[in-house]
């Protein structure tokens, strides 16, 4: 029986994946083909989906992106025994993009059943746990710790560090909350891994949880992404009868659960401690630090709180040691970082890949430059709170001390590329609003300074005193970033502020404009 | 949305109670309630602050401090157009823009006859797909104005 792969991934789903699996499954019938239609996660070539893929001797061969017209032709041509097609891309795992990865958080993204746990058991799955099992929780904190991996949320906090605090708070309820708020414009890793490889942020959760004494985990997903609500649903459910969650898990005395709670469109829940807010039922306001959340998480008690990408990547440490994955990376930056290239490129998708990586490289040579054509101007780099990267700056390498020197951040990982025919000035200007419509309040320069900020880019681009206007706009990104509580306030200005450094000239259009 | 039930005291307090079990259970309460009744209606919210034992202000606090939380009934259909700084790479604004325009509609708006409300949605993750939307909770990528249209005309069917 033709074993052939579609994707079940929001961005496949997008573009008709769920129409292709249709389509595909009446064909098969209608000419007496047996096959077997296995909806995997995504590979991460996105401008290839929906990818459909096809088991073969010489391993399995992709044809995207495929459209509901195109399925007959793709029998036609035996695509079930990998046959020549315009759309055929040949072996999949040859594909220079896939090529010029080093997949170790994304290795089972998009190549397994998202949804069977014996797939994620026969490709290493739960042997991070087993380990962890028999090393013992203060070994696990010890491994993580040496492991040097980084929040992947964007703070780039050392993860070992966080649990060793919680694990040092005395016994009592403890808690593991997944911060699956991915907000940021141009990422996607979370999704994908949650829809492509469910189970190891499971394995992950529970290496946690055994090694801090917690016996609960929440996971915080935006609603923005209901597909993967349905999936990763059912992949807790999947676990549960596996006996890979509940009580006395495999036998080891540990219990663990884990429950899904729905975030309600708020950029500011991705902020820690407004997570917590409202995984508490309350306004996604921010606390103030101290008390951290480690000491004073989840319903008072001690929490661990991490990014789906971090606590994915565990079970990972665990099963191959802290030592293979800090080995990969450059200076404080170890182990690899799933780059997310999207906007304005001919080639978006996740490219996971060592810390050292040039931006220029990412961008030309992996991204294959604009969608439209036209030369590249700017790139946004970790968000809407990250700072706009000038091509004169493309050898900056993918490494968050070196971005930090620039002023800009690595954050989530995710690029957002634009060409010349953005107006730098606007997107300030909307960095600004986007800040106002999502600021919660709670503190001055971002609930204020957010919308002083718009009104006075407003000035600006309309010519009036511009200078003086300019002056003022530096001191306010100055003061917000210096008297935020939270990263919303304090790094909304990164924008603004490179926008002004880089692109002065968009600023002074309006003055131009007149002088003609 | 289509197929919304019509408020009754008594079905808003059957939603409340099958979540008390759970810890912090106001979130999942209030996305039950929008998902029966399509929005959340203050008399519900009323209910929710005395299950939950906390003043209606602080429960009023709660369902307007989120943007998905309705609360008056919207258009039969729903389209989210993204207005983040991917999809506006690809010229999202201006294609929202012109779409509004033509419907005579701000953000937020619904259509006279009810058929579709137009909301900005801040991401969707599909970035390398840009400009994305989700109609109806059907996530769409590299929408264009053709496409838009299709929606528009579908939704008043």
């Amino acid at each position: 029986m033709a074993k052939v792969y579609i994707p079940l991934d929001m961005a496949a789903v997008a573009m008709g994946a769920d129409k292709l699996a249709a389509a595909v499954a009446q064909e098969a019938a209608a000419r007496g083909e047996n096959i077997e239609i296995v909806r995997n996660g995504s590979r991460g070539m996105l401008w290839l989906e929906p990818l459909i893929e096809v088991e073969t001797p010489a391993g399995r061969v992709g044809y995207g992106p495929a459209k509901v017209k195109d399925v007959a032709s793709l029998f036609d041509a035996g695509f079930l025994a990998g046959g020549a097609h315009r759309l055929s891309i040949g072996i999949v795992d040859e594909h220079p993009w896939m090529k010029r990865q080093n997949r170790v958080t994304f290795v089972r993204c998009g190549v397994i059943d998202p949804l069977s746990v014996a797939e994620y058991e026969a490709h290493e799955g739960f042997k991070g746990l087993k380990r962890a099992f028999e090393v013992g929780p203060a070994a696990v904190v010890e491994e993580v710790t040496k492991s040097g991996l980084r929040g992947r949320g964007g703070a780039g906090f050392p993860t070992g560090i966080k649990w060793k605090t919680v694990a040092d708070c005395p016994p009592g309820k403890k808690y593991v909350v997944v911060n699956a708020d991915e907000g940021d414009s141009g990422t996607f890793a979370d999704r994908m891994i949650m829809e492509g490889d469910p189970l190891s942020l499971i394995e992950g959760m529970l290496i946690c949880g055994y090694a801090v004494g917690a016996s609960k985990g929440y996971v915080y997903l935006r609603s923005e992404y209901p597909v993967v609500a349905k999936v990763f649903q059912s992949a807790i459910e999947k676990a549960l009868e596996a006996g890979w969650l509940g009580n006395n898990i495999k036998g080891s005395g540990f219990d663990f659960d884990v429950e899904l709670r729905i975030g309600a469109g708020a950029y500011v829940c991705g902020e820690e401690t407004s997570l917590l807010e409202s995984l508490e039922g309350k306004r996604g306001i921010v606390r103030a630090k101290p008390p951290l959340p480690a000491h004073v998480g989840l319903f008072g008690k001690p929490t661990v709180i991490n990014n789906v990408l971090s606590m994915a990547t565990i079970p990972m440490i665990m099963e191959k040691g802290a030592k293979h994955y800090a080995d990969l990376g450059v200076g404080r930056s170890r182990g690899t970082m799933p780059l997310q290239i999207a906007g304005n490129v001919k080639y978006g998708g996740l490219f996971e890949t060592d810390f050292g990586i040039p931006l220029g490289v990412v961008v030309n040579e992996i991204a294959g430059g604009t969608r439209s054509g036209r030369p590249v101007r700017a790139v946004q780099v970790g968000g809407p709170l990250g700072a706009y990267v000038p091509v004169s700056l493309f050898d900056l390498p993918i490494d968050y001390e070196a971005f930090a020197a620039k002023d800009s951040l690595i954050g989530h990982g995710g690029l957002v590329v634009f060409d010349d025919t953005v107006d730098m000035s606007w997107m300030a200007r909307f960095g600004m609003e986007f800040c106002a419509i999502e600021s919660c309040g709670k503190c001055t320069p971002c609930r204020l300074g957010s919308t002083r900020g718009v009104e006075t880019i407003d000035k600006i681009r309309s010519g009036q005193n511009i200078d003086a206007n300019i002056d003022l706009l530096k001191d306010l990104c100055h003061t917000m970033k210096f008297g935020s509580l939270c990263a919303l306030g304090g790094f909304a200005p990164y924008p603004v502020e490179s926008a002004l450094r880089h692109f002065p000239e968009d600023f002074r259009k309006s003055a131009l404009e007149a002088a003609e | 949305m289509a197929g919304a039930a019509q408020y009754s005291d008594e079905r808003a307090r059957e939603i409340i109670a099958a979540h008390m079990g759970l810890e912090g259970p106001a979130m999942p309460i209030l996305h039950a309630l929008q998902e029966e009744f399509g929005y959340v209606p203050d008399a519900a919210v009323k209910q929710m602050a005395e299950a939950l034992n906390i003043s209606r202000a602080e429960m009023h606090g709660v369902v307007t401090f989120y943007h998905d939380f309705r609360r008056a009934p919207h258009g039969r259909h729903t389209l989210k157009l993204c207005r983040a700084e991917s999809c506006q790479s690809m010229g999202a604004e201006r294609q929202a823009r012109a779409f509004l325009d033509k419907l005579k509609l701000d953000w937020g708006g619904t259509t006279p006859d009810g058929a579709l409300t137009v909301e900005p949605i801040y991401c969707l993750g599909l970035c390398a797909h840009s400009p994305s939307a989700l109609y109806d909770g059907e996530p769409i990528g590299c929408v264009d104005a053709e496409r838009l249209d299709e929606i528009a005309a579908e939704a008043r069917d």
